[in-house]
């Protein structure tokens, strides 16, 4: 793996009284996809936020390519559990959103090629409110993939959606990181879908989170879940989590 | 419709009953509206009414929601200026009828600033509130795309918050309309407001007092549906539906 894309070093953060990151180290390589897992109400959320520049540490650094970070930036979108697809405005004008620069038709093409990448032509015209969640989160992803984003930032991104179409997400999202190269932190409670995307997998103790273990994923794509190392990897990693 | 038959009959038969001389029937009522149609004095009051409506409805649509954006994304804004507009909004606009004679005298300006005064701070809350209560993850959103301020308040905080403008509007319009029968009723020579009283002056033509308030609520009721027809656009609907 080449030069760490992202390098935390000791972040802490509390709410008030209530400490709820307790020192975070850690470090992802430039198109690598790591996944952290961690009981609910541990303090994964506020550690992806702190990280993606939408909450300052208490103390700690995070350098994005060796760059202090200190804000949100277009490099790394963060795509979440209840997502924030603009509802006022159609598909075609959400995924446009971020584009700046480019003539009008170059703006044009990149999103008509993107809204075909997610799967929703035909969509572009349609409201938020028209559509089913599934295709919520692929308008969504067209959104933040159509500005090239190094960094991809997902906070549950799947679990408000029914399992079959959780799974069906899963799937196309590794298709496309097949298509283009990102670098992935994925926040999640599903250990399976963590196996199933993920190079590395984190787990995070309980509240103040801290990073407990790591395991590498060494399987090929696309992966089995009946795969009997796969099954091996979710009993370990359960078992750190205490079940 | 049948709710609005039953009264009517209700109506003719006890004023039927009553033998008064004064309270007019449902038939008296139409005809005499309809003696005004003719003539068409009853256009000129309806036409004077909505003239006085149109102009302070739209100088307080102008100013109340650049002022309500404002005070919702300026916090300093707000804490400075709500406590004085939630001082005046309180005041009936019926007991700034003096003040409005005093300034503006017995002209068009006097209900047109009344109007002013009762509509603007319904547009101008629901807008600030609308402001503030923007899902912060649309904030978020737009502030990890980076864009500008410009992109940022046209294409994220007031699409946000023009359902709550428009809600404000409709209470707005609908104060307004209030407003402007009981300014006329005072103060002028023109109006549906000056019809009601004129009529009861000139030797109690009750049957066109009567008709004059029925179309008063007509012309709110169709007020408010214009303003309601707002709510179909595109890109409000998210709001309305489910």
């Amino acid at each position: 793996m080449s030069a760490s894309k992202i390098v935390v070093d000791g972040i802490a953060k509390s709410f008030g009284d209530l400490p709820v990151v307790g020192g975070v180290s850690l470090d992802v390589g430039d198109g690598e996809f790591v996944a952290i897992v961690g009981p609910s109400g541990c303090g994964k959320s506020t550690l992806l936020n702190t990280i993606a520049g939408f909450e300052r540490p208490d103390r700690g650094s995070i350098k994005i390519d060796g760059v202090e970070r200190s804000g949100p930036s277009r490099n790394g979108i963060m795509i979440s559990q209840h997502g924030s697809v603009f509802p006022w405005l159609t598909v075609q004008d959400n995924v446009v959103f971020g584009l700046t620069g480019a003539s009008q038709a170059e703006r044009m093409e990149r999103a008509h090629r993107y809204i075909e990448m997610v799967g929703l032509s035909g969509f572009e015209a349609a409201y938020p409110h028209e559509l089913s969640g599934g295709m919520l989160k692929r308008a969504e992803l067209a959104r933040a993939l159509v500005v090239k984003p190094e960094i991809l930032y997902m906070d549950e991104p799947f679990s408000a959606l029914d399992a079959l179409m959780s799974l069906r997400m899963q799937t196309e999202l590794r298709r496309i990181l097949d298509e283009e190269r990102h670098t992935v932190l994925l926040i999640t409670h599903d250990v399976e879908e963590a196996i199933f995307l993920a190079d590395r997998i984190l787990v995070l103790s309980p509240r103040p989170t801290t990073i407990q273990t790591s395991f590498q994923v060494d399987l090929p794509h696309p992966r089995k879940l009946s795969d009997p190392k796969a099954q091996e990897l979710r009993e370990a990693i359960l078992k750190e989590l205490g079940l | 419709m049948l709710l609005i038959a039953l009264l009517l009959a209700i109506w003719w038969i006890m004023v039927a009953r009553s033998d008064g001389a004064i309270f007019p029937t449902p038939g008296e009522v139409a005809t005499g509206a309809w003696a005004l149609a003719q003539d068409g004095t009853l256009w000129r009051h309806i036409e004077a009414s909505l003239f006085r409506v149109e102009i302070g409805f739209g100088l307080a649509f102008l100013l109340a929601v650049p002022l309500g954006l404002w005070m919702g994304w300026v916090s300093a804004a707000f804490y400075t200026l709500n406590p004085l507009f939630q001082m005046l909004r309180p005041i009936s606009p019926i007991a700034w009828i003096p003040v409005a004679i005093l300034w503006f005298g017995v002209g068009d300006f006097s209900p047109i600033f009344l109007i002013f005064i009762s509509s603007v701070f319904p547009m101008m809350v629901q807008t600030t509130v609308g402001v503030r209560t923007i899902d912060r993850r649309y904030l978020r959103a737009a502030a990890n795309f980076g864009v500008s301020r410009w992109v940022l308040f046209t294409r994220v905080v007031i699409p946000a918050v023009l359902p709550e403008i428009i809600v404000g509007m409709r209470i707005g319009l609908g104060v307004a309309w209030l407003v402007v029968v009981a300014a006329e009723m005072v103060a002028l020579n023109s109006g549906l407001g000056y019809l009601i009283m004129d009529s009861r002056n000139a030797g109690n033509r009750y049957d066109l007092v009567i008709a004059s308030m029925i179309i008063i609520g007509v012309i709110g009721l169709l007020l408010d549906g214009a303003t309601r027809l707002l709510e179909q656009l595109d890109t409000v609907k998210w709001r309305y539906v489910r």
